[in-house]
């Protein structure tokens, strides 16, 4: 029954949380010599079968087989001396002591009871140089690019004489060269007949490098494929589970642009503009309208919000908000003039994780009320709920805390405490950064409904085409200046890109 | 080139520290007559040996990123239990020695346990640990009590003459040997290394299976053995037993660590360079001796001035780290897709 091949084979893996079926019967298997990939939404279950598999977790039921012998790891050190290691994309190492400890430390060669520096320093040196990285052992860690420090993360693991090496979002904190050199050395580990794990959100890289792919959704399998003979639209399809058509769909959210310009504008900006953070411009956002800014980081997006959110002061230029000109500006005026902002770093900031969902979507409201002007917990729930609902929120109830909730759903949450506050002109600024496919179309369509409802809104993010999916029209940024404006039928993928690059248009 | 500017960079902070022994010293023997007589080098020693042993215990539990506050009480309680038993009980040192060694393992494994296995902040434990401490002195004796046990006082009399008219105190040998042996237990053990790796990130070390119970409780439990150690020496020392001695001892310390280039926060600092932290307090005294006119509490201003001093360096070079780090990060910053940055580098190349 079991192919001989296989060096890792999971089969029929539950495990339930309270209130959430993480896992449900789902099987899984490794070939020695493999590149698999292990795709889902978050909140698929893929973090779940990793915890399960390294011992963070014990599965209800359900077999875990290593080279044909049933194993039960108790903890991930358990797990690493089985064979089973980890490498995750906050890399855990210890910062303080050297490359050479902290692939060794814990097996250290020893002579007479003393570790013996020379012969540790001598073997970690021969690992890295296999792996072709060159650096020098005796250096702390932590001086080193987290590139490089995942590169010790591996070679500990080998070091432990890994078989199954799982790859937890490596690439996400790496430069383009920087994966090129993973990839390298993940190929290399392959041949040696180590079978890895690889989980990640970049669906090109998934291409680039794996054999095979297996795909979970809600905590199901939803089947095993050669990754060269797997379509990529096939494969975002069996990801997200419903078809493609409903990013196209969003086409008929979206309202004409020519009827927008009749409408009236709720916030008009006249040579605004702060020296050294963006370039004085000119803005005019209607009721009932997308405005995109597109650019690099750091081409004046971000500072552009910050302005006009009233973050930072602007040294030149007006400001009209509904009508008002304003004059004190600040966060708290806008808020009361009816602006919300979501800022790019809230997942910092913006959630608090051992506070409720309804707690933490009625955190603005409630500050805008003023704190002695309390909601009493039904109006509360009745918020909560209602925008549960509205952002499709997954979520037991509304008393489930909020670090429970996968990345995507934590962004609803934020999203519904501005929208709770019923703000006018909401600022979003990269709504969509670090969730799967499924929860951005989610946000996109709300933006565009919220649009719809007549609200206004800038979008920020970094990703062109839902800039384009969801704007009525799209500013480009360079060099914290804005470059140009197009209309709707002046929008496309190209076009911005050439702007963005420097060429006039 | 770059590569041994790296390497100076970690033990800057320790070298900073040894120049500044060097310096102290130097400024003593111009400045003053005598003060270039190795007796005044090893009094430094003879004077200082219990606060260079409970200082040495007190470097790993800091390097593990924990704190110990209860280390001067358990000096005081040590003196008042061993005077206690020798004089009143009349106990040989052969059996008072080791009981009060035992009662400092004990009460340090205690609080290491509580520390883990409640997760309990440390520094509420040993304040905990501290209050139980000094409290027991007087449960045992409120005044001082002499010790005329002919053993303690042949210890506390006898001179190794060194280099002809010089010479150290019992004390001082024993300082030597736990530093030695803490020497050894820091940089040549799988103890020592666990603790360094505590103390850099806790929860990796976890993952990484090294024992982070055992070498927590452990790291208290020798903290409890240097301290109750340090009493002993320093019963040695006084001749006598007394639960006012060595209040804020503690602090005094947790100075000599930190003067010495441990970091508060754990996993970066030397064993040898705690020695130079006393060392610096001790001869900061004796300046302020030989001076004659300046009051004694001038001690504890420059220490004071030179912890926060030796606290900022720290924090400097911590920064200075991180900016370096961020240089090296800023390069892939401004990341697009990848498909879109391709094809803006392609689309800039044909204009």
């Amino acid at each position: 029954m079991a192919d001989n091949s296989n060096i890792l084979t999971m089969k029929g893996i539950s495990k339930a949380f309270p209130g959430v079926q993480a896992l449900d019967a789902v099987d899984f298997s490794l070939r020695s010599g493999e590149i698999h990939a292990l795709l889902g939404e978050n909140g698929a279950g893929k973090s779940t079968l990793i915890k399960v598999l390294t011992g963070v977790e014990r599965q209800d039921r359900g077999v875990i087989e290593l080279d044909g012998h049933e194993i039960l790891a108790k903890s991930p050190h358990h797990a690493q001396t089985l064979g089973i290691s980890t490498v995750y994309q906050e890399v855990n190492l210890c910062p303080n002591l050297s490359i050479a400890e902290n692939i060794l430390i814990g097996r250290e060669p020893r002579f007479a009871g003393s570790i013996d520096w020379r012969r540790l320093n001598a073997r970690a040196a021969q690992i890295l140089e296999w792996l072709e990285i060159d650096v020098d052992v005796r250096q702390s860690v932590g001086m080193y690019p987290v590139a490089i420090q995942q590169m010790v993360a591996i070679s500990r693991a080998l070091e432990i004489s890994a078989r199954v090496l799982i790859l937890d979002e490596p690439t996400s904190s790496l430069a383009a060269h920087e994966t090129e050199k993973l990839f390298a050395v993940m190929r290399k580990l392959k041949s040696e007949g180590i079978g890895i794990i690889f989980i990640t959100h970049f669906l090109a890289q998934v291409y680039e490098v794996s054999d095979r792919i297996t795909v979970l959704r809600n905590g199901k399998l939803v089947g095993v494929f050669d990754t060269a003979t797997l379509p990529r639209v096939e494969l975002v399809a069996r990801m997200i589970g419903r078809d493609l058509n409903e990013l196209e769909e969003m086409s008929r959210y979206k309202q004409a642009a020519a009827t927008l310009s009749q409408s009236s504008v709720v916030l008009q900006a006249k040579d605004f503009g702060r020296v050294g953070s963006i370039e004085p411009f000119d803005l005019d956002l209607h009721k009932g309208e997308v405005i995109g800014l597109a650019g690099l980081l750091g081409s004046g997006r971000t500072e552009m919000a910050n302005l006009l959110f009233g973050v930072d002061k602007p040294d030149s230029g007006t400001l009209t908000v509904a009508g008002q000109r304003v004059e004190q500006h600040a966060p708290l005026r806008s808020i009361q003039a009816g602006m919300a902002y979501c800022p790019e770093d809230r997942k910092a900031d913006g959630i608090v994780g051992d506070l409720t969902v309804r707690e933490n979507i009625i955190l603005a409201l409630q500050a805008s009320r003023g704190w002695f002007n309390h909601l009493n917990t039904a109006k509360q729930r009745e918020i909560a709920d209602k925008y549960i609902k509205l952002l499709n929120i997954s979520t037991p109830t509304a008393d489930q805390l909020v670090k429970n909730l996968s990345g995507g759903n934590q962004q609803k949450v934020i999203l519904a405490r501005w929208l709770a506050t019923d703000p006018d002109i909401l600022i979003l600024d990269e709504p969509t950064r670090g969730i799967d496919i499924g929860a951005k179309a989610e946000i996109q369509k709300l933006v565009l409904t919220q649009a719809n409802q007549g609200k206004s809104c800038i979008f920020i993010s970094s990703e062109l085409d839902e800039v384009l999916r969801t704007s009525h029209r799209v500013l480009v940024l360079r060099d914290n200046a804005v470059v140009v404006e197009l209309a709707q039928d002046e929008m496309n993928e190209r076009t911005i890109m050439h702007i963005i690059a420097g060429g006039e248009s | 080139m770059m590569r041994k500017l790296q390497i100076d960079s970690k033990y800057l902070p320790l070298l900073v520290t040894i120049v500044l022994f060097l310096g102290l010293y130097a400024f003593g023997v111009v400045q003053y007559r005598g003060f270039s007589s190795p007796q005044v080098f090893f009094n430094l020693l003879i004077d200082n040996a219990f606060l260079l042993i409970t200082s040495i215990g007190m470097t790993f539990v800091i390097l593990s990123g924990g704190i110990d506050l209860s280390v001067g009480a358990v000096i005081a309680f040590t003196t008042v239990l061993s005077a206690y038993m020798l004089e009143e009980l009349g106990l040989s040192p052969i059996i008072v020695i080791p009981t009060v060694l035992l009662f400092g393992v004990t009460l340090g494994a205690v609080m290491g346990s509580i520390i883990h296995f409640f997760k309990v902040q440390p520094f509420i434990v040993t304040l905990a640990g501290m209050f139980f401490a000094r409290g027991m002195c007087f449960v045992i004796s409120t005044d001082a009590i002499t010790i005329s046990d002919p053993f303690y006082r042949a210890l506390a009399l006898y001179r190794i003459p060194i280099l002809g008219k010089t010479f150290i105190s019992i004390n001082v040998v024993i300082v030597l040997v736990v530093l030695l042996a803490a020497l050894y237990l820091a940089h040549l053990t799988r103890f020592g290394r666990t603790v360094y790796a505590i103390g850099g990130n806790q929860h990796s070390a976890l993952l990484m299976g090294l024992p982070v119970a055992r070498t927590k409780i452990l790291v208290y439990t020798l903290n409890g053995f240097c301290s109750a150690l340090a009493g002993v020496v320093f019963s040695i020392y006084m001749l006598s037993g007394y639960g006012l001695y060595t209040n804020g001892l503690e602090l005094d310390a947790i100075a000599s660590v930190v003067i010495g280039g441990t970091m508060l926060t754990g996993g970066v600092g030397y064993v040898i360079g705690t020695v130079f932290g006393v060392l610096i307090q001790g001869l900061i005294q004796t300046i302020i001796m030989f001076q004659g006119t300046l009051n004694s509490w001038w001690t504890k201003i420059v220490v004071g001035l030179l912890t926060l001093l030796f606290i900022g360096l720290q924090s400097a070079f911590a920064s200075s780290r991180r900016t370096r780090m961020a240089a090296r990060k800023a390069q892939p910053a401004a990341k697009v897709t990848p498909g879109a940055a391709k094809l803006a580098s392609d689309v800039s190349q044909q204009g």
